[in-house]
């Protein structure tokens, strides 16, 4: 599988905030078609060491590299310039807009006069919401109308609907119901399918055995290793996470 | 429907009392329809008044309400610029201050500073002034932007900071005297009968107007048949239309039926060599220049707060600035640039202040800030930040001011004046709550 350049590449990464290292020395890397797991206990350090990569924070010390270049990413903007797309773990949505305008934020659609083009954005909002979530209705209402899920589904169509190369997801379906779960999977299937790589941070290992083929597991802000999920027995991810220790046939 | 950027359509769910179907046919903000009725009741309560105690209202009298338009023009225009402000979750407490600084700049500009070079009464000493406050203003501006959003100073104390230094800086700039007066083309954009377009001009503009709004309404019409989204009932539609060119239509017949002042009349005609009938000589106002001056901020800050991605983007950083700024938007540069913006807009404040006023005083804008941060928040403006309309903070003026007007009318002194404005502030901020409440 971990053929050829990889898709992405973080070496070394460190970001500390005061006196706490909350990331320290990690390196993990992600192939084109490859969901790679970050997993690890509340406060190991995962949204911080993704959030390096989307831009949102700038890491202290390290190396990011997108097919082999070296890149520098100092903002969510030089991200998306990369099709990195994130479904950050507060969803980042502005409560007061709709779901259109928040799918298209700081993208929206213009005329040819620069004006706002309000129909067509909506207009696809609704095409990639009748994908993503077919039942949903609210379209012209501000988000903090919606649902836990139904706001989760926005941030999952906005991440989305941008054709990413590098897709990141922090815990996507925390909020969702058993039947949104299950589409959530299925789309994750679909995009890899496609060729994408997807950085999925998840708590429940069941889905991580199911939709990853690697799992980077961290502990206190450092790397306790990275395996290949059919290798391994979900115990074994299970003790990496609690003992913060590689299980010695998979070493 | 406080939400500022309109979603694209609404639903037409008909169901409920008439009264919810109407607004849902209409897609009328039924905040707006308080607002509106509160403005009513204000002026019809002021007009009783007047008849009951003094014997004759004179509230609604064409001379008062044209003096009303003009004199909520100077608040007006600093309000369209508060929204902005205040739905970024700041506030700026020195509007007053620095229409003041601005204003006295201006002042000796055209009376002490340029005359001597360029001759008293040169046509482009107007200009030239406009244009320095106008600058003036975005610049001191910038520098409570950069102040707030670079070196992370609160708004409050920044702009706190700015109302007691721009007012010592205005009495320091001519030692508290008093300039006047300005330039005479000058002062024709603070309104009086000079300073107005006339008869004619207010009907062609009302006829534009109202052909605007038809226009507008037909192209969203067709707009949302495009995509496929609801319609709205088309008497609904028609009863918009006949609403906005009735509305408008009867703001033109207001200003026309108010007439120049004997005195000038007479001196008018002295100068141009007319003989003054009989029965005198009834030349109308029309529409004051601050009037067309505030409307056209207002039209532009409308179309800027909800067709352009800096409007958007404003609303998003009230919404949630952590949200905005991962999506891209440079959440400091915006800030900046909006604050640039509240000071350009206090420059032409000032414009409008000074030539109404004829003349520059040290005490110019003072407690402005407090009646443009009102006429926001009355207006629907959350200091919560995220929500605000242009359109609900022009109507919050136009109660603050009538509200001022209606008391000096019937008598009341500043003091009591200004117990009952601190008063419907408050009432105003708690109704606005309940309100939300309520539509959430
Ligand atoms: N902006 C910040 N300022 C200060 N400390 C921070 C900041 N962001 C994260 N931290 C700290 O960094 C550490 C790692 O946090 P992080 O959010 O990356 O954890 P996580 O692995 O995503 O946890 P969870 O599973 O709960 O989401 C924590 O100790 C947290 O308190
Ligand atoms: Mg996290």
């Amino acid at each position: 599988m971990n053929k050829g350049t990889p898709l992405v590449e973080m070496r070394d990464i460190s970001i500390a905030f005061g006196g706490i290292k909350a990331v320290d020395h990690v390196s993990v890397d992600l192939h084109p078609g490859e969901v790679v797991g970050l997993l690890g206990h509340n406060g190991a350090g995962k949204s911080t060491l993704i959030k390096c990569l989307s831009g949102a924070y700038h890491a202290d010390s390290g190396q990011i590299l997108i097919n082999g270049q070296a890149v520098s990413i100092n903002s969510p903007r030089d991200a998306r310039a990369q099709n990195i797309e994130t479904i950050y773990q507060t969803l980042a949505l502005a409560d007061n807009l709709t779901a259109a305008q928040n799918l298209f934020l700081g993208r929206e659609l213009v005329s040819s006069r620069g004006f706002l083009d309000e129909s067509t954005m909506e207009a696809e909002t609704r095409k990639i919401m009748g994908r993503l979530n077919p039942n949903f209705r609210k379209f012209n209402v501000p988000v903090s109308a919606l649902s836990g899920g139904q706001r989760q589904s926005v941030a999952i169509a906005r991440a989305v609907y941008f054709n990413a190369k590098i897709l990141i997801m922090d815990e996507p379906t925390a909020a969702l119901g058993p039947q949104e779960t299950q589409m959530v999977s299925e789309l994750i299937q679909e995009l890899k399918a496609q060729g994408l790589g997807i950085f999925l941070i998840e708590h429940d290992i069941h889905n991580v055995m199911k939709l990853c083929d690697r799992a980077s597991v961290m502990k206190n802000g450092q790397l306790v290793g990275t395996v290949d999920v059919n290798q391994v027995t979900d115990e074994d991810i299970l003790s990496m996470i609690i003992l913060g220790k590689k299980p010695a046939k998979a070493a | 429907m406080t939400t500022a950027p309109r979603p694209a359509h609404a639903s037409h769910d008909l169901k409920g009392s008439p009264f919810a179907r109407f607004v849902a046919a209409t897609e009328i903000d039924t905040r707006l329809m308080g607002m509106a009725g509160a403005l009513l009741l204000i002026w019809f309560g002021f007009h009783f008044y007047g008849v009951v105690f003094n014997g004759e209202g004179f509230f609604l009298t064409p001379r008062n309400l044209w003096n009303l338009s003009v004199q909520m023009c100077s608040i007006g225009v600093m309000a369209t610029g508060m929204v902005l402000v205040i739905v970024t979750r700041n506030i700026d407490l020195s509007v007053g201050s620095l229409l003041g600084f601005i204003g006295m700049v201006m002042g000796l500009l055209q009376v002490e500073w340029l005359p001597p070079s360029m001759g008293l009464g040169h046509p482009a000493i107007w200009i030239i002034t406009v244009a320095v406050g106008l600058s003036l203003g975005a610049l001191i501006g910038t520098l409570n932007g950069v102040l707030i959003a670079y070196l992370a100073i609160p708004s409050f104390i920044v702009t706190l900071g700015g109302l007691m230094a721009w007012r010592g800086a205005a009495f320091l700039m001519a030692n508290g005297r008093t300039i006047s007066p300005v330039d005479t083309n000058f002062q024709l954009l603070g309104g009086g009968p000079y300073g107005s377009i006339g008869s004619t001009g207010s009907w062609i503009i009302g006829i534009i107007a109202c052909a605007a709004v038809l226009y507008g309404l037909l192209a969203g019409r067709k707009n949302r048949q495009k995509h496929d989204f609801p319609q709205r009932p088309i008497w609904a539609e028609v009863f918009m239309g006949a609403l906005g060119c009735a509305l408008i239509l009867g703001a033109v017949l207001v200003v026309d039926s108010y007439y120049w002042p004997k005195g000038i009349v007479k001196a008018y005609a002295e100068a141009n060599n007319i003989i003054v009938p009989p029965e005198g000589l009834f030349i109308s106002l029309g529409f004051a220049y601050p009037v067309l001056i505030l409307v056209t901020v207002a039209l532009l800050m409308t179309v800027l707060m909800t067709r352009t991605r800096f409007g958007r983007y404003v609303f998003a950083i009230g919404g949630n600035p952590e949200a905005a700024a991962l999506s891209g938007i440079n959440v400091r540069w915006m800030t900046v640039k909006i604050y640039a913006l509240m000071g350009m807009l206090a420059g032409l404040s000032a414009v409008i202040s000074s030539a109404r006023l004829t003349s520059a005083t040290n005490a110019l804008g003072q407690t402005d800030e407090l009646y443009v941060i009102a006429a926001a928040v009355i207006g629907g403006t959350s200091l919560a930040g995220g929500v605000g309309t242009i359109y609900g903070a022009v109507l919050g003026a136009l109660v603050m001011e009538s509200l001022r007007t209606g008391m000096v009318l019937i008598g009341f002194d500043t003091a009591v004046q200004n117990i009952v404005v601190g008063l419907v502030l408050i009432v105003a901020v708690y109704l606005d709550i309940i309100y939300r409440k309520r539509t959430k």
